[in-house]
């Protein structure tokens, strides 16, 4: 495989990965949500796609606002410490601005659905869902016998998303990413999907890899794109990088609470804007500087030099 | 401190529930009211106590009120952080996990917790989170603690969806299902505290608050409540307590 060529800009990294219809997975427990995929997709007008995440979060109720998802796989649907995410359930509810279909899980069902579809099984087990409504209204959540006769365990179907984007601290051009902090499902959703787009808050040296090849989550095999993207995760967080503006959280609930309004902050702050350094300037130096994390270095450890 | 200050209903659920987590070596930690009691139990009676957190954090010490359960402040500091995948198979299906707090919409009177929605699950009047971790982790966790207010809207004969399987219909079932776990223990709320401690495994009133009786409690509960042979009264949170609890745990009283 080529290993050149892979840094590209967002417009093109979404122009090449994303077709309408697709089954996207943009993940990020909390920590490292790609809104700067989200705005970028939003932008190009994408139609179709099916949206899965663990929370689908303010990213997901953004790209619902816009129209751009026909289905959303999940597993909780909330704004983490807020409340309600408001489009999403406009969508549901009212099917505003189209209707919108859901398949649920469980946290751990959708982390054994990527967990089956990065290691190529045609299932994951997993102690949960027994006594639940859950498989009612979920008919790929199932149970099977144990072939050792240790009785019935659910299980979930392997997802296999065309396309990802993790967001991360740092890679190198190859795509060999580092991460550290909330791992979420970064590592997991990687290996599952078709292609992959690494979205960094820096590019570094390939040495800098190397040295420390234990924090390498995702090896630029498996990486199509690498999109150098500084703040793309705000408004939640990236490790020692900044942190989660939870004022933004917080304001979206007002923000969201209707079609009119919600379309309004798109066109303000997605539609009318070139690029994510566009989003940066509007946003200010004073926001930045206030999400500032400040530093609480690990120690060094030694590898060995062994030759 | 200023002692007149009145004691709200959350100070009281976060007493109680930081009291009955005593003991507990590892406690997996919900946003909110659970956050602080479980802070509040590290910092008093059980400094051991390791918090652990879906997001993939085993062993937090948060230097900030965490604003979620993935907030950054529960990562720098703590003794490991790790996968969802890990935590979920490694540290709560491997049953290292003591006791988990929970809460949700609606109860029933074995437990069982809805998070899901308030009407039928394809056209519901309300449509709520859904699961997040709670299905596998009332399953697993060994012992399930409820932190919920008690209104007769969220105390119901029958849940709309069963999320979360407490007692399910009671006795042994879960034993029946193979569940790991021993299920709901304690329902904490701001007027009352209640165990499941009989074969029916059914929610008994063991505790009430100053000022509440059985038929208050009663009248804000959709069924006929068990009520223990021995009614105690919650103890009164101390001035220590409520120390940490207002000057260090949430300070701006997000939670009052």
């Amino acid at each position: 495989m080529s290993t050149t060529g892979k840094l590209v800009t967002m417009r093109q990294a979404v122009a090449d990965h994303v077709p309408d219809g697709c089954t996207i997975a943009i993940e990020g427990f909390t920590a490292f949500i790609c809104f700067a995929a989200a705005h970028e997709i939003i932008r190009q007008r994408k139609r179709d796609l099916v949206l899965c995440r663990l929370t689908p979060d303010l990213i997901y109720d953004q790209m619902i606002a816009a129209g751009v998802a026909a289905k959303l796989v999940f597993s909780y649907l909330g704004n983490p410490g807020v409340g309600s995410l408001h489009c999403i359930r406009r969508a549901v509810e009212h099917g505003v601005p189209r209707p919108l279909a859901i398949e649920e899980y469980s946290h751990f069902g959708m982390v054994g659905r990527y967990m089956a579809g990065a290691a190529n099984l045609p299932f994951f087990p997993l102690r949960s869902y027994l006594g639940s409504d859950m498989p009612a209204a979920n008919d790929q959540i199932r149970f099977v016998d144990s072939p050792y006769g240790d009785g019935s365990i659910a299980v979930v179907p392997p997802l296999k998303p065309d396309v990802a984007f993790v967001h991360a601290q740092r890679a190198d051009v190859h795509g060999n990413t580092h991460l550290w902090g909330l791992l979420g499902t970064q590592k997991e959703v990687a290996f599952a999907s078709k292609k992959v787009v690494v979205v960094v808050e820096e590019i570094v040296d390939e040495e800098v890899i190397r040295r420390d090849p234990n924090r390498t989550l995702i090896p630029g095999l498996i990486v199509d794109a690498v999109v150098c993207e500084p703040y793309g995760a705000h408004p939640s967080y990236v490790q020692g990088y900044y942190d989660r503006d939870n004022d933004f959280y917080l304001k979206w609930d007002e923000w969201s609470r209707d079609q009119a309004a919600t379309e309004a902050w798109l066109e303000e702050w997605v539609y009318a804007l070139p690029d994510r350094a566009a989003y940066l300037d509007k946003l200010g130096r004073e926001t930045l500087d206030r999400l500032e994390p400040g530093k609480l270095e690990a120690d060094p450890v030694n590898y060995g030099r062994y030759g | 401190m200023d002692e007149s200050k009145k004691i709200t209903s959350s100070e009281w659920m976060i007493v109680a529930a930081s009291r009955a987590l005593q003991g507990s070596r590892t406690v997996f930690v919900g946003v909110g009211l659970p956050n602080i009691a479980c802070n509040l139990a590290r910092r008093t009676h059980s400094p051991e106590m390791e918090l652990v957190y879906e997001s993939g954090v085993f062993g937090a010490q948060p230097a900030r009120l965490p604003l979620s359960i993935g907030d950054p402040t529960l990562v720098s500091g703590a003794t490991s952080v790790v996968s969802m995948a890990d935590l979920f198979m490694l540290y709560l299906q491997r049953g290292l996990i003591d006791i988990a707090l929970l809460g949700g919409a609606q109860i029933d009177r074995f437990g069982n917790l809805n998070t899901t929605v308030i009407g039928d699950y394809h056209k519901p009047k309300i449509r709520l989170p859904g699961s997040g971790g709670a299905c596998e982790i009332a399953i697993n966790a060994r012992r399930i603690f409820m932190i919920m207010r008690l209104s007769k809207r969220a105390f119901v004969p029958k849940i709309d969806f069963m999320t979360s399987p407490g007692h399910l219909d009671g006795g042994d079932e879960r034993v029946r299902l193979g569940m790991p776990g021993y299920g709901p223990d304690k329902v904490i709320t701001d007027k009352a505290l209640f165990t499941f401690d009989n074969p029916e495994r059914e929610m008994t009133l063991a505790e009430l608050a100053p000022g509440e009786t059985i038929e208050s409690v009663q009248a804000v509960i959709g069924w006929p409540i068990r009520v223990a042979n021995q009614i105690r009264q919650m103890s009164l949170p101390s001035a220590a307590e409520l120390t940490v609890v207002r000057e260090h745990l949430d300070p701006q009283g997000l939670y009052r």
